[in-house]
């Protein structure tokens, strides 16, 4: 198991290096530099600013200078933002992202899973139909709908939300929904097919016909392996709600770490999307082995050696 | 001609092929023809839009700023703020959505099949590597990249296309590449060998017959994928550009003007929920169809 983990580690560096390096690239593949203006800014100011920034050095030479800040932590000034470097700069807005982020997948969970648990065991009665309906609606409706809908309803109609605004508690119920309904929809879906797929298998065949308890039958043997498709979604799903809260964060004015990367990518902020980025990418990595990790604590079948 | 009369001269032995068998049971599920026939309902509306004489879509008609619907005048969906005939816009737009879903979805079918295909037929050392590559992209986080690569090409649209078909080939290469392995171990395969059949048959009359049927299931799941990756974009205002729209574009002036003018959200939504709801019901139905476990 710890040999697992460490090995998984391991194999994590190179893809992080990937994502480094194609992003890097790529960013200053981009037409147009970060200190592009409408006036024209002096020729000497110009040679004096990218001096400053390093920009004026061969791109492999500022890659290895990226990468060698980088393993010290350090993301770099930010472009845009002058008085700020990148680190700072995430650090404001990575708290509320990330706590908005997991209410939202911890939502997701509980609904999705129990809406999925019920609906495969009353197969074809109206809270099957209701599961199903969820999930169907979930993947066809997209959060940058869903949002402006939620607010127009219960924010200009029936006036019971808040609309705009950021800081009291209010504020955080509609963005949570927007970004926890298409993951309700997902966990929906998934756990009700492995449910159904369970609940017809061998061993919990085996489990009633020796008399056990359904409730123990249930919770025992066919949830516990119901489970393991749901587990190893959350990876995804944790990269899913990353993405989606750079809409959510954007429509509902959030100081997250989502509308920075907007911001970032537009004003050719360099080091920011680059720093947010790799941030991510970073944490859907983790997501990802964190989720093969319970992967196999749950499913007996699977040894790590 | 030549093709129809080198088949006719073919003896084939005539039995209920897989693709009877699925055309009949896709036939019989009500919500995948309802879907089908939604979906080519909007397609036609879309794609015919400019031979309706209907306005055109940069049309401005200042007497009509943010107006709802007004059916005595032709305006079904309403306005926008500029006074343009939104349900020309969404019909215009549905064009470049559709568009999108199609192109890159054939984007993805190309890379992820031979990709799949040449990893699960080489199998071995080749197998591992490519394989572990696809591991590698997957945990990357794409819809990142696609905004790097819109911001590189100056949202262009072809390069929209590409790039939205680069990043999702991924899953097509592991359905493709199990599907292969499964299937070249079959029993009827080595029967088929032993019997003498070539290997040109054996791949064109049962290897892609039977590759084919997921293809074309996780292709019709891919189309609203993309279909909201384009929206995504549009609606951060990193994707089509005007005049043109999309859906996603659309939506997000209507979210700006939702106050005043709720119309301009909630019709352009719901066209494109509807075609999403429908992509999704075919594929459903497809894969019931398909699925050849259960006969």
């Amino acid at each position: 198991m710890l040999n697992y983990t460490i090995r998984r580690l391991l194999g994590a560096i190179p893809t992080l290096f990937i994502i480094v390096a194609v992003s890097f690239f790529m960013v200053r593949m981009a037409p147009g530099g970060p200190f592009d203006k409408e006036r024209k800014v002096p020729a000497e100011v110009e040679a004096k600013l990218m001096e400053q920034y390093h920009l004026d050095e061969p791109l492999p030479q500022q890659f290895l200078r990226y990468l060698g800040n980088l393993a010290q932590g350090d993301f770099g000034p930010s472009f845009k933002y002058k008085d700020f470097t990148v680190s700072e700069l995430i650090w404001q807005g990575f708290p509320t992202s990330l706590a908005l982020g997991l209410s939202a997948i911890a939502i997701a969970v509980l609904i999705g899973v129990s809406l999925g648990i019920f609906a495969a065991l009353r197969q074809n009665t109206w809270i099957d139909y209701l599961g199903v309906g969820t999930a169907m609606l979930g993947i066809a409706v997209p959060n940058f709908v869903i949002a402006p809908i939620m607010t127009l309803v219960f924010g200009l109609m029936l006036h019971w939300l808040p609309v705009g605004g950021w800081g009291k508690p209010s504020n955080w119920i509609l963005p949570i929904i927007a970004l926890a309904i298409p993951q309700i929809a997902a966990f929906t879906r998934l756990t009700r097919a492995s449910m159904l797929e369970v609940l017809r298998s061998n061993f919990v065949r085996t489990a009633r016909a020796k008399g056990l308890p359904e409730v123990i039958t249930l919770t025992r043997h066919a949830i516990r392996a119901a489970l393991m498709p749901v587990v190893s979604y959350m990876g995804p799903a944790i990269a899913n709600i990353v993405t989606g809260s750079v809409i959510v964060e954007q429509i509902f004015g959030i100081p997250g770490i989502g509308r920075y990367f907007v911001q970032g990518a537009i004003n050719r902020d360099y080091t920011l999307v680059l720093g947010v980025t790799i941030l991510f990418g970073g944490l859907v990595i983790l997501c990802n082995l964190l989720a093969d990790i319970c992967y196999g604590l749950l499913d007996p079948k699977v040894r790590y050696d | 001609m030549t093709d129809l009369a080198l088949l006719a001269k073919q003896p084939e032995i005539k039995g209920r092929s897989l693709w009877v068998d699925a055309y009949w049971r896709f036939t019989h599920n009500r919500a995948a023809v309802v879907g089908f026939l939604v979906l080519a309902f909007i397609t036609i509306a879309c794609f015919s839009a400019p031979y309706l004489g209907l306005r055109e879509q940069d049309d401005i008609n200042w007497e009509m700023i943010s107006v709802g619907p007004d059916f005595a005048q032709g305006y079904f969906f309403g306005t926008d703020q500029n006074g343009r005939d939104l349900f020309v816009r969404t019909l215009y737009g549905g064009q470049v959505s559709l568009i999108v879903g199609f192109v890159a979805t054939m984007v993805s079918l190309v890379i992820g099949t031979l990709w799949g295909a040449t990893a699960g037929f080489i199998g071995g050392r080749t197998d591992n590597v490519m394989m572990r590559i696809v591991d590698i992209l997957y945990s990357i986080p794409f819809i990142f990249f696609v905004i790097l690569l819109t911001v590189v090409f100056q949202k262009s649209m072809v390069l929209i296309y590409l790039a939205i078909g680069a990043v999702s080939w991924l899953d097509m290469a592991r359905i493709v590449r199990g599907q292969t392995i499964s299937i070249r171990r079959k029993e009827f395969i080595e029967a088929a060998h032993a019997s003498g059949v070539s290997n040109w048959r054996i791949i064109t009359r049962h290897i892609i017959p039977n590759c084919l049927g997921p293809v074309v299931v996780y292709m019709t799941l891919t189309v609203p994928a993309v279909i909201l990756t384009e929206s995504f974009l549009s609606f951060l205002g990193m994707g089509v550009q005007e005049p043109y729209s999309s859906w996603g574009m659309l939506i997000s002036e209507g979210v700006d003007a939702m106050e005043i003018a709720p119309w301009a959200v909630v019709f352009p939504s719901a066209v494109m929920v509807v075609t999403l709801l429908a992509l999704n019901f075919i594929g459903d139905g497809l894969r019931d169809a398909l699925d050849p476990k259960d006969r």
